[in-house]
């Protein structure tokens, strides 16, 4: 397939985004009322409250330093505001922020009180949104959009049409030299060890099983009963699913059959180079497309059988479904309905095509479902309490 | 309009993408290909369940999207419905 031009926002560091977000980053919990005030005084920015960010230590700091530096850094924002309620580790987000070469300044409240924080930062604020609203798009090629995928209320229909069709998908991305990212760790059990035969070196198949390893061993500590009885669920084996195998491969038929994965990657961990990337990440939906937008990633493919209604507050979520029911009394959540295809009416091939010029259409400016509806998810992973 | 479908050619196992009665002929697509394929259905096979596409003996596995997703544990006809009672997962 050939690669489809887009209309872009090309970023400083050479990054391409699809949305033009000027963002009121709050450092930790305390600052997230400053934010959202800031927010409220200056029409076209946009505060991404959160629960985190006092006396976290470790590797749980480190994430989440990646986590708010990564969402700052997206090609989705063109300028970011962060707002902290002491100046050290605010610094540290906006010098993370300041390498891509974007517009970033941060207020600490501390000696300030949040009333004079909110006056400082909505100048600051006003000057970067009147900046934004003058960048123009450019074209882009389609292979510049980094694309995340995860699925969420799967159902027979998720493995039957709507994940292959991201599978699809996702083969004619990475082969016009697209960059492209799976996980969902949990979800694989059972497809692990043909997940880590889809590695593209022995390097990757390595960094792969690690991850994995490191899941599993997470849930066999924390485990207080043995996940046979739930896995699969009572509801996936109504719905027609018998193993945790078949559970999982279903879940893999998001990265098709013919492409393999150049690396795994640690959570909100940034790919070095095209093709698609293995990210360990939660199964719970919020919590994975934050990872990825703060990975980098800039549009985020999401097939669903019940009906997830999840979205990012600066990665935009496409949905797609292949179960006629949600199509139907969920319509407003759904970007692509692919039911057709359990009707015999359209490939696989025609729907990957059809998904695509969705993609370009959400590239190009078109709101997603989760956008007009407000689906604003931004949620840290957290790997275990603060100090 | 079909009544179920098939990954892939290697699949010993088709999904119903309606509710199918026992004794109905039924007609499907394999998913790689588009060719047709037309079983006798045994038993009752509700939307997004399994139907076997050949006879499957104990302690075969049962393959979907061209993977081993368990083994046999009573034999299954062509035509049976595949599930709890007579397939399991291999892990535990």
């Amino acid at each position: 397939m050939s690669n489809p031009k887009v209309m872009a926002y090309k970023r400083e560091n050479g990054r391409v985004g699809i949305r033009n977000h000027v963002v009121i980053l709050p450092l930790d919990d305390l600052s997230n009322a400053a934010c959202e005030n800031v927010a409220h005084n200056i029409k076209g920015c946009k505060a991404i409250p959160h629960a985190y960010g006092r006396l976290q230590f470790g590797e749980d700091l480190d994430l989440y330093f990646r986590t708010l530096i990564g969402t700052g850094a997206n090609a989705n924002v063109a300028a970011v505001v962060v707002i902290g309620i002491e100046p050290e580790w605010t610094n540290i987000i906006v010098e993370g922020i300041a390498k891509t070469g974007k517009p970033v300044t941060g207020f600490a409240i501390e000696r300030h009180g949040d009333i004079k924080t909110v006056e400082m930062a909505s100048w600051k604020a006003k000057e970067y949104v009147q900046w934004a609203s003058e960048l123009q798009r450019e074209e882009c090629d389609l292979s510049e959009i980094w694309v995340s995928t995860k699925c969420g209320e799967s159902d027979t229909t998720s493995g039957l049409a709507s994940n292959p069709t991201v599978g699809n998908v996702f083969e004619k991305l990475v082969g016009m030299g697209g960059t492209c990212s799976f996980g969902e760790t949990s979800e694989i059990t059972g497809a692990e060890d043909g997940v880590e035969k889809r590695a593209a070196n022995p390097e990757a198949a390595k960094q792969f099983r690690f991850l994995f390893d490191r899941y599993a061993k997470m849930i066999d500590d924390n485990k207080t009963d043995d996940l046979s009885g739930s896995q699969p669920t009572k509801g996936n084996i109504a719905g027609g699913l018998t193993t945790i195998e078949e559970k999982a491969f279903g879940n893999v038929q998001k990265i098709g059959k013919t492409i393999n994965y150049v690396g795994a990657l640690d959570k909100a961990v940034a790919p070095t180079g095209p093709g698609l990337w293995y990210m360990d990440s939660s199964s719970a939906a919020a919590e994975a497309v934050t990872l990825w937008a703060a990975a980098g990633f800039v549009a985020h493919l999401f097939p669903t059988g019940q009906g997830n209604i999840i979205g990012n507050a600066i990665e935009p979520v496409i949905k797609l479904t292949a179960n006629p029911r949600t199509a139907g009394d969920m319509s407003e959540h759904i970007d692509y309905d692919c039911s057709a295809i359990l009707r015999g009416e359209m490939t696989l091939d025609e729907s990957g095509d059809k998904l695509i010029e969705m993609l370009v259409r959400t590239c190009n400016g078109r709101r997603t479902a989760q956008e007009a509806l407000g689906h604003e998810e931004f949620v840290l992973t957290k790997l275990y309490e603060s100090a | 309009m079909i009544q179920f479908l098939i990954h892939e050619a290697a699949d010993s196992v088709g999904v119903a993408t309606v509710d199918i009665k026992a004794g109905e002929t039924v007609k499907g697509l394999y998913m790689d290909s588009q060719n047709p394929a037309e079983v006798q259905v045994l038993d009752d096979i509700p939307l997004g369940h399994k139907i076997a596409m050949n006879d499957l003996k104990i302690d075969e596995a049962v393959i979907k999207y061209g993977a081993d997703i368990g083994k046999v544990v009573a034999d299954i006809k062509k035509g049976g419905h595949v599930h709890i009672q007579n397939l399991k997962t291999r892990r535990w």
